[in-house]
């Protein structure tokens, strides 16, 4: 019977037993999970152990957008249950396939239900509408399910209305395998009350007792101590009569093994320029002059976990793909939220989604990766945006803010009517530092001025129009900061690329040799070649295509590399950057 | 639970107790690997160990038949269910003079020896179990660090490890890097050498012999072996204590209990090559108790 029970529904936990920021300690034929309910409602049921080394995420910390573990703090979001940070390693984007296993969760008649393997919807229970219901105390039974069903089929209760009374008149309407429907009439009182059985184990139940009719004050409390005192003495019977035979091993959950290639190290997953992923435009809107904002929804299932920084290839209705972060901020999954400034020269990109994009219309998306990644070891985290740049830096602000992480966020634009995503500006209270309609050279005072207290421990990360982004790194590195504590992210390449040069790239762990002529880029060989590599700006300014060089010397054309990036000379841009040296050596 | 049947776990010393908190003559009982056990010290101050029985009352009168392997080390008496070899794993600095020497607790917790072993390797946890001690937000990178698995010790040695500490002394009132070594001479025991605030040369080092009680259940006994002339025992207990307290919890609810070997069971970060290292070293070794080996 056990066996079969996987793939049914059964409650297990009452819907109040989900308090706000709480994570409730669930258990379902032997595998236990961890239930919390997260700020925007959503009720998540995850096998109940961190993936990482084992702990019980019941014992972790529900911030109302996603779960952390108490042992190193692994962050989980809400809804995918994928790995977002991993704290001993900040400089990192965890590998998005590190995902915890989710359970189904359907909440209704006041209890919250799941199934291991559901085989179809849950089932309507009858006699039971939504809406004016009482779910009783849960009570747990050392006994197994079948014997506490078979004794629920005696249990006596006085209807809500004679809830003083004695000898009520019960019929059974209704007795399945897990549960039992009784109905109490006393007079013209009646009560219809469903009591389910959920198997915790194969000899531990908890019987959820749901009534049909909901009551107020003293006498809902009066109904409640009723039906806790009989059902506390119907487990008194119930755990004598087991405790007479021996008691049925545990059940044993089985747990899923990771996958291979996450059991190794985590490294960077490579895709190709696919979009996997389809969505509908659920809602489109003016969010700042010139700068349309988009949430796009998943068609079916649910979105990928997404880290602050990351971003998404949008394939538009006209063939041109464009880049585009996502400003959601942590355990907002429900959709991705972009943000896309018209251009006044666009060639196609921004001038399709402001004109041609409606609500309503399906477009076809990558999954987010993630080039631009948030350290959180930071002592103080200083975000400067310019204009559009806004974008990746707002998710990194929100990440930043849910921790309690001491930031800034300096947006520099043109005027008020510029300042994107108001809500989410708003959410970060003071740490949000306009500077509105200043000149190129007002900028670069201000910006002397925000990145002039430099100490070991800080990290800047900048985002926004090219000459701004310059004037920025350039003024840090004066004012005394190390490449390794400027981030930054260019929106596009200006430089002029130089493809005249011809060359040989030996690919070593494809054991391929291949020439490069002038006009084409290393990436457009492999790909004639077979190989598949993953792009996504395919001009030098995402970090998607990096690959490793084991010799020669790299020519460096792309805007992603810091300088001492460029000068160890051990990454490379395959999309844009080609050789100075006769031949090239890389780690593919 | 079957008991143990793993020959490498039945051959090796196991800790038993502390040897300051034994009164001469007294019997003391416990459990090692399911079994039930004796010790006392005989009037010469030497451990007597024997397999618990009724009319056995005390360690004059024990029948050699019932008798353990007995030896006093490192503070602490310890026993053999099997050969163990001639001599137990080194500890140079335990014979420094001035160095202090204390059993810091004996802690009763519910995991396998094995999870609580890779605890003690762990410093990535340092910044949210031990909050404000070893480690404070946001400073959680691990560095890189190195280990490796020596052959001719048969132990696991990672060296250059490195982590932030609020309160890297009481002598500092700004956070620091301080350096660890640690090392697995046993399988169910660990060393780590950590920086000395009172002598920069030095180390002082910290370890944990872990008692097996069975397979998910054991003793942990922590000993001392540290430079501090200022500071009472208690002090220096109370300390050690408190970390053991803030793990105890977390180790409780590790699941599942023992160790699982499978390298697909968890998903391992580069914080963890020692657990790694750990893991691989119990697995070559054959060892069945209080893991989950891999699957044939």
């Amino acid at each position: 019977m056990l066996e079969e029970a996987r793939s049914r529904w059964h409650p297990i936990a009452a819907a109040h037993d989900l308090q706000f920021r709480h994570v409730f300690h669930g258990q379902l034929l032997g595998r236990e999970f961890a239930v919390w309910r997260a700020d925007d409602g959503y009720v998540n049921i995850w096998e109940n152990r961190c993936l990482h080394r084992g702990v019980r995420l019941s014992i972790g910390i529900n911030d109302g957008r996603e779960l952390k573990c108490q042992y190193h703090g692994w962050r989980y979001s809400n809804r995918t249950a994928g790995c977002t940070y991993i704290p001993a390693h900040p400089a990192d984007a965890p590998a998005r396939t590190i995902t915890n296993r989710t359970f189904p969760a359907v909440e209704r008649y006041g209890l919250v239900w799941s199934s291991e393997e559901p085989r179809g919807e849950l089932p309507d229970v009858i006699g039971l509408a939504e809406g004016k219901l009482l779910a009783l105390r849960g009570i747990p039974v050392n006994a197994p399910a079948d014997k506490v069903v078979e004794r629920l089929k005696a249990y006596r209760f006085q209807p809500n209305g004679a809830i003083d009374g004695e000898g009520a008149e019960i019929l059974i309407d209704a007795a399945q395998d897990f549960a039992v429907a009784l109905r109490s009439r006393d007079g013209d009182a009646q009560t219809h009350g469903v009591f389910f059985v959920q198997p915790v184990d194969s000899n531990r139940s908890v019987i959820r007792g749901v009534l049909d009719q909901d009551a107020e004050g003293a006498a809902r409390i009066d109904i409640l101590r009723h039906h806790n005192e009989r059902l506390s003495k119907l487990r008194d019977q119930v755990e004598r009569e087991a405790a007479n035979v021996p008691s049925p091993a545990p059940i044993e959950p089985v747990y899923e093994r990771v996958s291979a290639e996450l059991a190794e190290m985590p490294g960077m997953t490579t895709h190709g320029r696919k979009a996997a992923l389809r969505v509908t435009v659920a809602r489109k809107w003016q969010t700042a002059d010139g700068i349309a904002g988009f949430e796009l929804r998943p068609i079916k299932g649910i979105l990928p976990t997404f880290q602050p920084g990351a971003h998404i290839d949008v394939h538009m209705p006209n063939g041109e793909i464009r880049q585009y972060s996502i400003t959601n901020g942590p355990g907002e999954t429900d959709s991705f939220v972009i943000g896309v400034k018209l251009e006044r020269d666009s060639k196609g990109g921004s001038k399709c989604m402001h004109e041609t994009v409606r609500e309503g219309d399906v477009l076809a998306i990558s999954e987010p990766r993630n080039n631009f990644p948030l350290r959180r070891d930071s002592t103080k985290t200083l975000f400067v945006a310019g204009g559009i740049g806004i974008t990746p830096l707002l998710a990194m602000a929100q990440a930043l803010k849910n921790q309690d992480l001491t930031h800034e966020l300096h947006y520099f634009a043109q005027g008020e009517e510029h300042l994107a995503f108001a809500d989410r500006l708003k959410y970060l209270g003071d740490a949000l530092k306009p500077h509105l309609g200043l000149s190129p050279d007002q900028t670069g005072a201000e910006l002397r001025q925000i990145v002039a207290d430099y100490r070991n421990g800080m990290h800047l990360y900048i985002c926004g129009p090219g000459p701004m982004l310059e004037a920025a790194r350039k003024i840090a590195t004066e004012q005394g900061w190390p490449d390794t504590a400027v981030h930054f992210e260019y929106f596009k390449n200006t430089n002029k690329i130089d493809d005249s040069s011809s060359f040989e790239v030996a690919l070593a762990r494809s054991c391929v040799t291949l020439q490069v002529p002038a006009g084409k880029t290393i990436m457009q060989v492999m790909r004639e070649s077979g190989i598949d590599v993953p792009s996504s700006c395919e001009q030098g300014a995402c970090g998607t295509c990096v690959a490793t060089v084991i010799e020669g010397e790299p020519d460096h054309q792309d805007v992603y590399l810091n300088d001492a990036e460029r000068k160890a000379g051990t990454k490379i841009m395959t999309c844009v950057s080609r050789a100075k040296s006769a031949r090239l050596v890389l780690d593919i | 639970m079957t008991k143990c049947l793993d020959p490498v776990i039945l051959n090796l010393w196991h800790p038993i107790g502390a040897i300051a908190e034994a009164v001469p003559g007294a019997v003391q009982d416990t459990v090692l690997l399911e079994e039930r056990l004796s010790f006392a010290l005989n009037a010469d101050g030497e451990p007597v160990v024997w397999r618990s029985h009724p009319d056995v009352q005390g360690p004059a009168r024990v029948p050699a038949a019932d008798r353990l392997p007995a030896r006093s080390t490192y503070g602490y008496v310890w026993t053999s269910l099997g050969s163990p070899p001639a001599e137990l794993f080194l500890i140079p600095e335990y014979e420094e003079p001035d160095r202090r020497k204390l059993n810091a607790a004996t802690f009763g917790v519910n995991v396998s020896a094995p999870r609580a072993i890779e605890n003690f390797l762990d410093m990535g946890h340092f910044p949210y179990v031990h909050t404000d001690i070893l480690g404070v937000e946001p400073h959680t990178e691990v560095k890189e660090y190195d280990v490796e698995i020596s052959v001719d010790r048969d132990e696991i040695l990672a060296t250059r490890c490195r982590f932030f500490q609020p309160m890297a002394s009481t002598a500092s009132d700004g956070g620091a890097d301080v350096d660890y070594v640690y090392r697995v001479p046993h399988p169910y025991c660990s060393v780590l050498y950590k920086s000395s605030p009172v002598d920069e040369a030095r180390r002082d080092v910290i370890a944990v012999f872990l008692q097996p009680v069975d397979q998910e259940h054991v003793r942990a006994h922590m000993l001392l072996c540290v430079l501090d002339e200022d500071n009472e025992d208690k002090v220096i207990k109370r300390f050690q204590q408190t970390i053991f307290g803030q793990d105890k919890p977390i180790l409780e609810n590790q699941v599942p209990k023992r160790l699982p070997l499978d390298p697909r069971a968890e998903t391992p970060i580069r914080a963890d090559k020692s657990a790694i290292a750990y893991r691989r070293w119990l697995s070559q070794k054959g060892i069945t108790y209080g893991v989950i080996p891999v699957a044939a």
